[in-house]
């Protein structure tokens, strides 16, 4: 017999949506019981909820207050969060990433390396050899937030975030890693690009990665990406799923 | 098909419906309409379902003009001179504009967001089941962006039967209500300080979050937290103590502390104080949110309950002796 699992922190959203908190830091525990709650309430629907987001530390259950009352959910969540997870992590599905390292595609690579003290091949290495884990997507369409960087290539975000970064940034920021699908503002450590969209509206899926799946980085050239950038522009995934 | 062409139209002007909640876990955010009971008062109006799309428009005029056949529309929504062919119209009503006709619609006045329905709804193609303008992502339709002068958006044609209007629910200058939490632990005597102080919506507020000017709200632990999920209304404390109320354009997971979040029934209230204006929060009981929730959703479905035909014009007399002004009339009812 395992130890029974500490109840979540049940926290307000408002009247139509419930924040069920498993820890305050980023931490691999509590995600994991964000993701194992998350693919609990898909295998066993609680009638009024809407949609789950998942983020690093805790799960939003957005809810339809007319079929079913704050009370009666957060009894429900509770219980659900507690009881052993039915369905295996490890049937998340695993995704090889294309990634142009430096150059214009990755502008902060040099200065990230010098600050960690690497040489920049070192950094691209080190970057590319982990395994990371969706802990979640956010912020804009396709954001994607990874757990599983090497605790020695953290770096703090930048000061004055850029108020323009391209598609398909693979950064650094903190403790995390991250691609980011569409253009846009960042305050993170851009290393490279890859031309996997994690969003595109005119292909199925839509949207590629779900929170869980596991990545891993693979190095390309200059000219990889633009064959890549071209196949993806029309549609293409571009990634590799390994499995299942 | 007959035509709606926009003439002119100020920003912050594109088409809303409910919005596309179902994907917020990939982070794209709901969208949807501002003030939804507004919305749907302009498609009662047409026997529209209550959340079909609509032109959402912003807080200056817009000119639309019928073409290659009869349009039926509704406005309802911030008050503004509305004027059709050059007569005035009272709003909220139905209205037909035959081929050509123009109606003019002026600034809004002590709001901000009113709603322009079509008969039979916006024809577009939905993604995730909406056509709700997010420009950022590239969704919505017919366009996805914000309108612009000479934008054409195709309508059924309208058939002849008598115009609409409806006893508008008394609109309220109470204070706008929220739920505590999720994180107004992070906050202590700040908690006081949101529900004790005047609030006004700063001129950088936009379908992404209303900015409030006021007293510095202060975080006993700093102003970052590990981002977590956001929902319409969340009011998030950045770093300068000013809060952010949280608009359907918001993104989906935020990295700020959230003292409260405005209740659901209050949110459409909310949207429509404009730039400068004051306001005061209050707090309620999470079962109290959800009771007016409740009841926020059967008026909406009582709304087609309430229609009545707009009256002649020499009704009006009979009708302001009946206190009930302001539900009619034109002088162009025959």
């Amino acid at each position: 017999m395992t130890a029974p699992l500490a109840p979540p922190r049940i926290l307000l959203s408002g009247d139509t949506a419930v924040t069920v908190e498993f820890g305050r830091t980023i931490d691999m525990a509590a995600n994991q019981r964000v993701l194992a709650l998350d693919r609990a309430l898909s295998a066993q629907p609680i009638a009024g909820v809407r949609e789950t987001v998942p983020t690093y530390r805790s799960l939003l259950v957005h809810y339809d207050p007319e079929l079913i009352a704050f009370d009666e959910l957060s009894a429900k969540l509770t219980t659900l969060a507690q009881a052993p997870p039915s369905t295996a992590a490890n049937d998340a599905r695993h995704w090889r990433i294309p990634v142009c390292y430096g150059g214009e595609h990755g502008i902060d690579l040099e200065p990230a390396a010098q600050k960690l003290g690497l040489a920049a091949d070192e950094l691209i290495r080190r970057h590319a050899a982990g395994h990371y884990q969706v802990a979640m997507i956010g912020f804009t369409p396709g954001w994607s937030y990874l757990s599983g960087l090497d605790p020695a290539l953290a770096l703090p975000r930048h000061q004055n975030p850029r108020l323009a970064t391209p598609a398909g940034a693979v950064s650094i920021g903190g403790v995390q890693a991250g691609i980011q699908c569409l253009a846009g503002p960042s305050g993170w450590h851009l290393l490279g690009r890859t031309p996997v969209r994690t969003y595109q509206l005119q292909r199925t899926p839509v949207f590629l990665l779900e929170p869980g799946d596991t990545i891993s980085f693979t190095p390309i050239d200059a000219k990889q990406f633009d064959e890549l950038e071209r196949a993806a522009a029309a549609g293409e995934q571009v990634a590799e799923r390994i499995k299942p | 098909m007959s035509r709606l062409v926009i003439d002119s139209i100020g920003p912050a002007s594109s088409v809303q419906d409910a919005g596309r909640p179902g994907a917020q876990r990939y982070g794209l955010p709901p969208s949807g309409a501002m003030d939804l009971l507004s919305l749907a008062l302009a498609n009662t109006l047409l026997g529209n379902a209550p959340f079909a799309a609509a032109i959402e428009i912003g807080p200056l005029g817009a000119s639309v003009t019928a073409q290659d056949g009869a349009v039926r529309v509704a406005i309802a929504g911030a008050a503004r001179t509305v004027e059709l062919a050059g007569q005035p119209v009272i709003m909220p009503r139905s209205v037909m504009l035959k081929p050509g006709e123009s109606l003019k619609l002026g600034a809004a006045r002590g709001g901000v967001f009113s709603y322009l329905a079509i008969e039979g709804g916006i024809v577009g193609e939905p993604s995730f089941g909406s056509l709700a303008v997010h420009a950022r992502a590239g969704l919505g339709s017919p366009y996805p962006r914000p309108l612009q002068s000479g934008d054409s958006i195709d309508a059924p044609d309208a058939a002849p039967c008598p115009d609409t209007t409806l006893t508008l629910p008394p609109t309220s200058d109470a204070p706008i209500r929220v739920v505590l939490g999720p994180q107004h632990d992070e906050f202590g005597d700040a908690v006081a300080v949101l529900l004790g102080s005047e609030w006004t919506v700063s001129a950088a507020s936009d379908r992404m979050g209303y900015r409030l000017e006021g007293p510095t709200l202060t975080h006993q632990h700093g102003h970052n937290i590990v981002s977590d999920g956001t929902v319409n209304g969340s009011i998030q404390v950045p770093g300068n103590g000013q809060p952010i109320v949280l608009m359907p354009d918001r993104g989906t997971t935020g990295g700020y502390p959230k003292i409260a979040t405005v209740i659901s029934a209050d949110l459409g209230r909310l949207a429509q104080i404009p730039p400068g204006c004051k306001f005061r929060f209050e707090a309620v009981e999470i079962a109290t949110a959800q009771q007016h929730y409740r009841a926020m959703m059967r008026l909406i479905r009582a709304l087609p309950s309430q229609l009545q035909p707009v009256r002649a014009a020499f009704d009006l007399e009979a009708l302001h002796h009946a206190n009930v002004a302001g539900i009619a009339v034109s002088a162009l009812d025959d």
